[in-house]
């Protein structure tokens, strides 16, 4: 019960951060068709940007001041490189967001160096919130729920219920009619660009805060990430948010259940020796390579994705 | 067109000059080490504070006069990627410079292929042998059944360090259920094997209530791993995790407030305190050659001098020091930095050093040395990761004591 309870819980908290990331990658890809393989440098900027905000104005404010710091890099980066590079098509959009990455990881190793930063939430949120079969569970943790709930919603609401979102929308598929409506377009999309960009800031900010600050960051979350968006369905927020539930909900179960591969293959009719390497591996050792096998599968059986709304 | 000539002959003059006197001056040319370690990639970080000490260590054997006769030291580092390919890659691209001194540390899986490399090299070029300075790799399989003539290795074997840590554990008699974590690889399976057989052996009434190994620098949050362990009833872990696995498993820990003691062998490693905080206090135990705050023997002044050096690294591997020091000894004693003659300088050379003595076994070319079981502690004279937290002394194990036995069957070069 306890196991399942916390498992539970840290299933779904992975699951939360995870979609936090894929939301931002979410948005700019099906508003723009963009997709950002620079999404996780992004994350990484937030994070740090915390640390040092954090060190002057304080957790609170950094909270609010490094998203949006993101946020604006993440336009200037639009202006600047991605509007020219899109005349290109797709492919030079991916290389060009692909060199980014490696280009702010150059760079975050250069400003602040190769090593992890202490970086500690403040002592409110350090504080255990409840205690279960004598297990804390941080406040922070909770926090952290909470604001990427807020953050799907608000932007649900944005999207679907108010006049920006509906140009935002309307620009996706008709730019040229919204032009001539007189909405700025590629305003529209600088700004999408950076709210993506925020977004991803502000993932940074409370994941770099739960896990590590350091130059790999980017490189840890960046692919399972592509994993959220491609299973949730290419563009859809709802997907997004329940293949990241999912991925975190998997691998966490898949942690946390202790039996080995030979016990699984068992209940399918398949016997493999104990002893044997294969039967050896336990199912926790294969927990990182979970989500990418829900990948393939996905994209074998259900290439749309499981909210998908487009075909190809 | 005349004045051009006679430009000509000067130079040639010059240039003839300047070859002739060549000979002498490949005499005094530096003695390279080069230094084949993560310099890019996830574990960077690690490879790169190594560096910085190499070359700390070799600025100061230099500062003394150098060795065999006033010839310098010189450090390449040379960026293995943590891979096993790269590093041969890179082993070659050293031996072509003319590098004879190979140093290494960073991954068991790494240091397997260099033995191999550096012991077939040298059976095929007995003119031209290579020396391999082991400072951190701790399988002991290199110093039992794959041991080679040309390896040395400076630190203890991670047997070595499991039998002081189990001597440490026997004497613990409310501990009963201990939790045994590591990273899928060679060295985490060694460190799990040790544990169980000693621990078996020295507290048979402990019970190992969880024996995992998880992926090498995969994991990101440790969460569900502490969840298994409370579920298990754990009162204590053991492991060796190193680097980023080292700070996410305790920054896990002290979240869920699973306050148990952490027996380890890297928690003061890199950024791995700076990771953890304040919650692992008087929780996180390590056991190392050395540590800052062991009182004043005559150490202090090194690392404040590495520290105004490197603001963002601490002095972490002493042994590097002990290895810096033997080498320089063994090239003066024979004044030749011939590595067959300096191998068998080395081996059972025996010299004081800060801690006590040290001392290079003959038989398998291990360094003995005192080690020191330290825990996690406030207000100490040198923090680490400049946290306000540092290590203070258990227990400290003298080198005789942390020896053990070895199956090496050493091939000798025929003299």
């Amino acid at each position: 019960m306890e196991t399942i309870v916390f498992s539970t819980l840290n299933g779904v908290l992975y699951g939360l951060l995870l979609f936090m990331l894929a939301s931002g990658l979410t948005l700019i890809f099906s508003m723009m068709g963009v997709l950002n393989f620079a999404h996780a440098s992004f994350y990484m900027l937030g994070a740090y940007l915390a640390v040092t905000l954090g060190s002057v104005v304080g957790f609170w404010a950094a909270l609010v001041l490094a998203p949006i710091c993101v946020g604006l890099f993440g336009a200037a980066v639009e202006r600047l490189g991605l509007r020219h590079v899109h005349k290109n098509g797709h492919v030079a959009e991916l290389l060009f967001t692909f060199g980014l990455a490696y280009l702010i990881e150059e760079i975050v190793k250069l400003v602040w160096g190769k090593n992890p930063l202490p970086y500690t939430p403040p002592p409110i949120l350090q504080q255990p919130l409840f205690t279960l079969w004598g297990t804390h569970y941080p406040s922070f943790r909770i926090f952290m729920m909470v604001v990427a709930i807020a953050m799907f919603v608000a932007l649900w609401l944005l999207l679907k219920r108010t006049r920006v979102g509906l140009i935002v929308q309307a620009s996706l598929t008709h730019p040229h009619m919204v032009g001539h409506l007189g909405h700025n377009v590629p305003l529209v999309f600088m700004g999408v660009f950076a709210v993506g960009c925020g977004m991803a800031g502000l993932a940074g900010v409370i994941g770099g805060a739960l896990l590590v600050t350091d130059p790999a960051m980017a490189l840890t979350l960046g692919p399972i990430v592509f994993v959220v968006v491609v299973v949730g369905g290419m563009g859809s927020l709802g997907g997004a948010f329940l293949a990241s539930v999912l991925i975190g909900l998997i691998q966490t179960f898949a942690v946390a259940v202790d039996a080995s591969l030979s016990d699984l293959l068992a209940r399918f009719g398949v016997l493999v020796s104990n002893r044997s390497d294969l039967g050896r591996i336990t199912l926790a050792q294969v927990a990182p390579m979970l989500p990418f096998l829900i990948l393939v599968l996905v994209l074998i059986f259900r290439p749309r994705g499981l909210m998908g709304a487009r075909e190809g | 067109m005349s004045r051009l000539n006679r430009r000509q002959v000067i130079g040639s003059g010059i240039a003839a000059a300047a070859l002739s006197t060549m000979p002498l001056r490949a005499q005094g040319a530096p003695v390279k080490i080069a230094f084949i370690d993560p310099l890019s990639g996830f574990m960077a970080p690690v490879g790169d504070g190594g560096l910085k000490q190499f070359e700390f260590e070799c600025e100061r054997i230099n500062a003394a006069g150098g060795v065999a006769g006033g010839r310098k030291l010189e450090v390449v580092g040379m960026d293995n990627k943590l891979n096993p390919q790269e590093s041969i890659v890179q082993l070659e691209k050293a031996i072509d410079q003319g590098v004879r001194y190979i140093a290494q540390g960073n991954g068991s899986s790494v240091a397997s292929a260099l033995v191999d490399a550096i012991e077939k090299h040298n059976a095929r070029n007995p003119r031209q042998t290579v020396m391999y300075l082991n400072y951190a790799a701790v399988d002991p399989v290199f110093t039992n059944d794959k041991c080679s003539f040309w390896h040395f290795r400076f630190d203890a074997d991670s047997d070595m360090k499991m039998s002081a840590m189990t001597d440490y554990i026997k004497a613990q008699a409310d501990l009963k259920r201990i939790y045994i974590i590591g990273q899928d690889y060679s060295f985490g399976k060694a460190v799990a094997d040790a544990a169980v057989k000693m621990l078996g052996a020295k507290r048979p009434d402990i019970q190992i209530v969880g024996n995992e190994l998880h992926p090498l620098a995969r994991v990101r949050d440790f969460s569900p791993y502490i969840t298994k362990m409370r579920a298990a009833g754990a009162q204590a872990v053991i492991t060796g995790n190193w680097g980023n696995d080292m700070q996410l498993l305790i920054k896990a820990s002290s979240d869920a407030g699973f306050n148990v003691p952490y027996f380890t062998y890297y928690g003061g490693g890199l950024g791995a305190v700076a990771g953890m905080g304040k919650p692992a206090v008087g929780l996180v135990r390590q056991i190392t050659e050395w540590h800052a705050n062991i009182p004043d023997i005559g150490m202090d002044d090194i690392v404040r001098a590495f520290k105004a050096k490197h603001r963002d690294l601490d002095y972490y591997y002493y042994r590097v020091k002990v290895m810096f020091d033997m080498l320089a000894k063994a090239m003066n004693d024979t004044k030749s930095v011939d590595v067959r003659e300096v191998a068998l300088a080395l081996e059972g050379m025996e010299i004081k050093i800060e801690t006590g003595t040290a001392s290079m076994r003959k038989d398998n070319h291990q360094l003995i040395q005192p080690l020191y079981i330290s825990t996690l502690a406030e207000n100490v004279k040198f923090d680490v990761d400049n946290t306000g937290l540092g290590f203070k002394t258990d227990i400290k194990i003298e080198g005789p004591a942390t020896s053990m036995a070895s199956t090496c069957q050493m091939r000798r070069p025929a003299s």
